[in-house]
C-alpha cells in the first residue's frame, strides 16, 4: 500500500479506541438498578432473543447480590459479557423498556448486565451451576464462536463430554476477532472462552474441520455434532483490480485491529469502504480511528436502504466518515498499488424476486475517487466446500436448513446455529441458538437411546 | 404574598421554620449562617450536664438508592463548654433580634440544678426555653432525657421547677418512645409549660454490617440503640402531633417536628396543628440553603389556596381525623386504569393478584412496540370484584394512570358505630351479611 498513515503513540490509539460505553460506577449502577420498575411479564425479557430475566438480575444488583445477578443472566445467555457490550440494545431490550412509554430514558440494561458480569469475571468465575452427572456421551462442536460456545456450555451442564474444534488459534469467533474494539476488548470474549473451559469444555484450537481433521473423524468420535461455523470470507466484487496491493477484505482488516496491536496495522490516508452493512461501517470507523484522513463509504443503494443500524451510521458520521449513496465500483485502478476506485452512479432497477429493486449502473456516469486503500464488505456466505463434506446436509440460499425448534439439520446427527443458519445476525442470536441446539441435541440423544 | 409570621407559645419568628436542637444549631457560626439564609428561629443544641461524645455517631437507612430515608444518632447533648454555648447564644440573639432563639436544656433531676441553668439561659436574652425530655440514649441512662419524658410525674415535676423561675415561655419537648403521647403532654401542661415540642428521636437499632457483623454505626466494634429521625419518622410524628393537638386536656401550642424535609411536609404539620415547625435531618443532609424553598414553597401554596396567615392554616385538617368507627361503610370506590396512560409494567396486576383481591386481569391487546406489532396483556380492573383497597393505585409508577373512582352517590352513610346500634349484640356474621346484602355489597 502507498501513502500509509504514519504511526502514532500507542496511547493515542488507546484513546481513539476507548470503550464508547464506559462501565457504570457502583453508585450509578445502584441508581439505575433502583430505578428499574421491576415490571411483571416485562417487555424487555420478551425483546431479548435469549429472554434473560432482566428485572430480576437488575433487582439483584440493587440488593448487592451480584453473584445471583450473574447467575440469572448466565442461566439464559452464556455469552453475557459480549452481549452486554455489543448487543444493539436500542433495538432490543432497552428499546422496549416501559420508561420509553413514559417519555423517559430506558434503564441501561446493557451496562447493568456488564456491571454484573464484570464482577463475576473479576471474582474468578465462581461456579454457579451444578452440572448433571457425566452421561458418557460425547458431542463435537465445529466452530468456537458464540453459537458453539453457548452450545458447549449448556451441554456440559447437561452432563455431556464436549469438544470444540476451532480453526483459529483463539476461540470466540467474531466476538474475539470481529467486534469493534471501541465496543469491547478481545479479552472480554476470551473470558467467555475461559468460562467454557471452567465448565469442562475441551477446546481444540488450530483445528479446521474438513482440513486438519475430517468430518468422518468427528462422526466417529461423537454422538452428535453442532455446526457453528458462522459465515465464510467475503464475497468477491468481481471487478478488475481486486488483487491490487491495498485492497482488503473487511473482516481481514478488522481481524488485524481487534488484537489492539495498533502500530502493526497499516491504513491508507484515503480509504474507500465498499458496502453498506454493519461490518462495512465498522471497518470505516476503525480505519478513521486508526488515523485515515478521509474515509468514503460507497453504497450502491439509497440512504434509507442502507442495512447498517442507524446508530452505527451516526457513529461513523460523527467520526468524519463520508457517505456516498447510489454509486457502485466499476473497477479499482492502479499499477501495483491502489490509486483510485472508478465508480458509476446507479438508479433503482427492476424489482428482484424479494421485491427489492436492484441498483442499475447509469451508463456514462463513471468518475474516480482517488484512494490508497479499498476495504470490501459486500456480505459473507456459508462455506460451500465445507458443507459439501457433510452427508445429506441441506443448504438453502446460503444458509443451513434447520428445524427451528430443535435446530436439527437434515442430517439428524448434525445440529446448527448462529450466523450459518440465519445468514448473519447478532451475537445474541448465536448465543440463543447454541443453547437451543444443546437442548435439541439432548432431546434427540435421549430419545434415540430409548429406542 | 402570604404572611408567614408565627407566634408559638409567645415565641415569635418571621417564619415558622426553626432549626431543631441538634448539630445544625451547635454554634453561633452555624445559627448566624442559618439566620442569614433565612431561617425563622433556632433551638440551640441542648446544653446542660458535662458530657463527651463518641466517633461514628450517625447511622442511615438508605432506601432504593436514596440516601438518608432515616437518620439515627447516638449523639448526646452539646459537649462544648457550657460557658461558650451561653456566650454564643447571647451574641447570636443580639445580632438577630427578630429571630427566635430558644435554649434547649437538660440537667440532672435536681431542683437547684434546673433553677441554675434556667437563669443562666434566660440571661442570654433568648426568647424561650425548650426542655429536652426526649433524648433516648446516653442521657436517659443517667436519669435525664427520655427517662423523664417517659414518666409523666417526673415530667410535670421538673417542668414545675422550670416554670417557677422562668420569665420566658417554656416548651417541653416530648419523646415519642412512649405508648400514649398524651400523658406526658398533659403532665407538661400541669407543670405550667407554655407549649409542646414534638417529636424527639425514636428508639432504633440501625442494622448490622454484613461484612464485619458489627452494628452500624460502630464505635470501635460496639454499637447500640440510638434515636431515629428524618423522612421515615414523619407519619409517626404526624400521628403524635394530631393526638396532642386534639387532646382537650392539653390545649397548648405545638412546635412540630420529625421528618420535615420540604414545605409540603411543613404544611401538613401546620394543617394538623403545629404553630412552628422544626427541622434537623434535612438541614444535616442538604444544608441551610433549603430554607429558600421551604418558605417560598409554603408561601406559594398558601397564596394558591387563598390562605393569608398561618393562623388560617393551623389545624385546618384536624377535624377530619376520626376513629374507624365513624367511617362510612357504604363509601364505595374502585380502581380504574387509564389505558392511554398505562405503560404496561403490570405492577398493579401482580400486586393485585398476589397480595390483594385478584381483580386486575391482563386482557390481550395488539400494540406497536419498538417498531413492530405485539400482543400484550393490558391490565384492566374487574370492577365488580374490586374491593377498593388502593394497592394498585399505590404501586402504579405513572401519574394519573390509576384512579380511585367513587361509585356510591355519597348520600347514604352508615358507620360501624351506627351499625352497632342497629344490629343485635353481639354482632353475628349472619347479621352483617344481611346488612351487606341490603346495600349490594358482596365480599367473597
Ligand atoms: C465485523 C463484525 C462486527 C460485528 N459486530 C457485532 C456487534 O457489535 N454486535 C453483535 O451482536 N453482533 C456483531 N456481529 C455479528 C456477530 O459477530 C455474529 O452474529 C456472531 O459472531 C455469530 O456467531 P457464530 O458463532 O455463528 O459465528 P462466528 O462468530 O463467526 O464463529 C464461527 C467460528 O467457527 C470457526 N470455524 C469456521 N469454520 C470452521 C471449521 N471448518 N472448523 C473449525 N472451526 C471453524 C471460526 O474460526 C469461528 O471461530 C458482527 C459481525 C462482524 C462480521
Ligand atoms: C444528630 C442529632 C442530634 C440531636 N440532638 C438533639 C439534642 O441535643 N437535643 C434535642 O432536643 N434533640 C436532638 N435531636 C432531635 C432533633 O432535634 C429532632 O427532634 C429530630 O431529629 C426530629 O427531626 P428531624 O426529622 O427533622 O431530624 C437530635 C437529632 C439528631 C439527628
Amino acid at each position: 500500500m502507498k501513502n500509509i498513515v504514519p504511526k502514532r503513540a500507542s496511547k493515542e490509539y488507546e484513546q481513539a479506541f476507548a470503550e464508547l460505553k464506559q462501565p457504570l460506577s457502583n453508585a450509578a449502577a445502584l441508581a439505575d438498578a433502583n430505578r428499574c420498575l421491576y415490571c411483571s411479564d416485562a417487555p424487555c425479557i420478551k425483546a431479548c432473543p435469549t429472554h434473560i430475566d432482566i428485572p430480576t438480575f437488575i433487582k439483584k444488583i440493587a440488593t448487592g447480590n451480584l453473584k445471583g445477578s450473574a447467575k440469572t443472566i448466565l442461566q439464559s445467555n452464556w455469552i453475557a459479557l459480549t452481549c452486554a457490550k455489543a448487543c444493539p440494545v436500542a433495538m432490543l431490550c432497552e428499546g422496549s423498556c416501559v420508561y420509553i412509554a413514559r417519555g423517559e430514558n430506558p434503564i441501561q440494561i446493557g451496562r447493568l448486565q456488564r456491571y454484573a458480569m464484570d464482577d463475576y469475571f473479576a471474582k474468578g468465575m465462581l461456579p454457579l451451576f451444578t452440572a448433571a452427572e457425566p452421561n458418557g456421551k460425547s458431542i463435537g462442536i465445529i466452530g468456537g464462536g458464540p453459537a458453539g460456545l453457548a452450545c458447549a456450555d449448556e451441554l456440559a451442564l447437561l452432563g455431556y463430554d464436549v469438544t470444540i474444534y476451532e480453526a483459529k488459534a483463539k476461540a470466540g469467533g467474531l466476538d474475539t476477532w470481529g467486534i469493534a474494539p471501541y465496543k469491547m476488548k478481545q479479552q472480554d470474549s476470551l473470558l467467555e472462552v475461559a468460562l467454557s473451559k471452567s465448565l469442562g469444555v475441551k477446546i481444540r484450537t488450530g483445528e479446521c474441520v474438513g482440513e486438519t481433521v475430517s468430518i468422518q473423524f468427528l462422526m466417529d468420535q461423537h454422538a452428535a455434532i453442532f455446526i457453528g461455523v458462522g459465515l465464510a470470507a467475503a464475497s468477491k466484487l468481481n471487478i478488475p483490480g481486486e488483487t491490487l496491493a491495498g485492497v482488503y477484505d473487511a473482516l481481514a482488516f478488522i481481524e488485524k485491529v481487534t488484537p489492539r496491536q495498533w502500530r502493526s496495522v497499516d491504513v491508507g490516508k484515503r480509504v474507500a469502504v465498499i458496502g453498506g452493512g454493519n461490518t462495512a461501517i465498522d471497518a470505516a470507523t476503525e480505519a478513521k480511528r486508526l488515523g485515515a484522513e478521509e474515509v468514503f463509504m460507497i453504497y450502491r443503494r439509497g440512504k434509507s436502504e442502507m442495512p447498517a443500524y442507524l446508530f452505527e451510521q451516526e457513529l461513523a458520521k460523527s467520526d468524519g466518515v463520508q457517505f456516498h449513496f447510489q454509486i457502485m465500483p466499476a473497477r479499482i485502478i492502479g499499477k501495483k498499488h491502489v490509486e483510485a476506485v472508478e465508480c458509476m452512479r446507479t438508479k433503482p432497477g427492476e424489482p428482484d424476486a424479494d421485491g427489492r429493486r436492484h441498483p442499475a449502473p447509469i451508463p456514462g456516469s463513471e468518475f474516480r475517487i482517488p484512494v490508497d486503500m479499498v476495504i470490501k464488505s459486500v456480505g459473507q456466505n456459508v462455506e460451500g466446500t465445507f458443507f459439501s463434506q457433510i452427508p445429506d446436509l441441506m443448504i438453502d440460499d446460503g444458509m443451513v436448513v434447520v428445524n427451528h425448534d430443535t435446530l436439527q439439520t437434515s442430517n439428524p446427527m448434525f445440529f446448527a446455529g448462529g450466523d450459518c443458519i440465519n445468514g448473519g445476525k447478532e451475537v445474541v442470536n448465536a448465543a440463543h441458538d447454541g443453547k437451543k441446539a444443546a437442548h435439541g441435541i439432548d432431546q434427540w440423544i435421549r430419545s434415540t437411546r430409548q429406542e | 404574598m402570604a404572611d408567614l409570621r408565627t407566634d408559638c407559645a409567645g415565641i415569635k419568628s418571621p417564619n415558622p421554620f426553626w432549626l431543631a436542637s441538634a448539630p445544625p444549631t451547635n454554634s453561633a457560626y452555624q445559627v448566624c449562617k442559618a439566620f442569614e439564609a433565612g431561617w425563622g428561629g433556632a433551638v440551640w443544641k441542648t446544653i446542660g450536664e458535662p458530657v463527651m461524645n463518641v466517633c461514628n455517631r450517625y447511622g442511615s437507612v438508605d432506601y432504593g438508592g436514596q440516601k438518608i430515608a432515616g437518620l439515627n444518632n447516638i449523639e448526646l447533648i452539646s459537649d462544648r463548654p457550657i460557658e461558650v454555648n451561653l456566650r454564643e447564644m447571647a451574641e447570636t440573639k443580639r445580632l438577630w433580634p427578630d429571630r427566635a432563639v430558644v435554649a434547649s436544656l437538660m440537667v440532672e433531676p435536681k431542683r437547684e440544678a434546673w433553677h441554675d441553668i434556667v437563669k443562666r439561659a434566660i440571661d442570654t436574652g433568648c426568647d424561650g426555653l425548650e426542655l429536652n425530655y426526649g433524648c433516648p440514649h446516653g442521657m436517659s441512662e443517667r436519669g435525664m432525657g427520655a427517662a423523664i419524658g417517659q414518666v409523666p410525674e417526673y415530667c410535670s415535676m421538673i417542668t414545675g421547677w422550670v416554670t417557677e423561675v422562668s420569665t420566658i415561655p417554656v416548651l417541653v419537648k416530648l419523646t415519642p418512645n412512649i405508648t400514649d403521647i398524651r400523658y406526658p403532654g398533659r403532665a407538661a401542661k400541669k407543670g405550667g409549660a407554655a407549649g409542646i415540642s414534638l417529636i424527639n428521636t425514636i428508639n432504633t437499632l440501625m442494622g448490622v454490617d454484613l461484612d464485619t457483623l458489627e452494628l452500624q454505626p460502630s464505635v470501635a466494634g460496639k454499637g447500640g440503640h440510638g434515636g431515629y429521625a428524618g423522612p421515615a419518622v414523619k407519619p409517626i410524628a404526624l400521628n403524635m402531633l394530631s393526638q396532642v393537638a386534639m387532646d382537650p386536656e392539653i390545649g397548648l401550642p405545638i412546635s412540630g417536628m420529625g421528618g420535615i424535609s420540604t414545605w409540603r411536609d411543613a404544611a401538613e404539620f401546620i394543617l394538623l396543628g403545629a404553630s412552628s415547625v422544626q427541622v434537623c435531618t434535612a438541614a444535616m443532609h442538604y444544608g441551610f440553603r433549603i430554607i429558600n424553598d421551604l418558605t417560598e414553597g409554603l408561601s406559594n401554596w398558601m397564596d394558591e389556596k387563598g390562605f393569608q396567615t398561618l393562623g388560617e392554616v393551623r389545624g385546618k385538617s384536624l377535624h377530619r381525623i376520626s376513629d374507624f368507627g365513624n367511617f362510612n361503610l357504604l363509601f364505595k370506590a374502585v380502581a380504574r386504569i387509564d389505558e392511554s396512560a398505562c405503560i404496561r409494567c403490570n405492577l398493579c396486576h401482580v400486586a393485585c393478584d398476589d397480595a390483594a383481591h385478584q381483580c386486575i386481569d391482563l386482557q390481550p391487546r395488539e400494540v406497536q412496540r419498538n417498531g413492530h406489532a405485539e400482543t400484550i396483556g393490558q391490565p384492566v380492573v374487574r370492577e365488580e370484584d374490586c374491593v377498593g383497597c388502593r394497592l394498585c393505585y399505590i404501586v402504579c409508577p405513572v401519574e394519573n394512570c390509576i384512579s380511585m373512582i367513587q361509585l356510591d352517590d355519597g348520600k347514604e352513610s352508615v358507620t360501624w358505630n351506627e351499625l352497632l346500634k342497629q344490629l343485635p349484640q353481639p354482632v353475628t356474621w349472619e347479621a352483617l351479611r344481611a346488612f351487606q346484602k341490603k346495600h349490594g355489597i358482596e365480599i367473597h
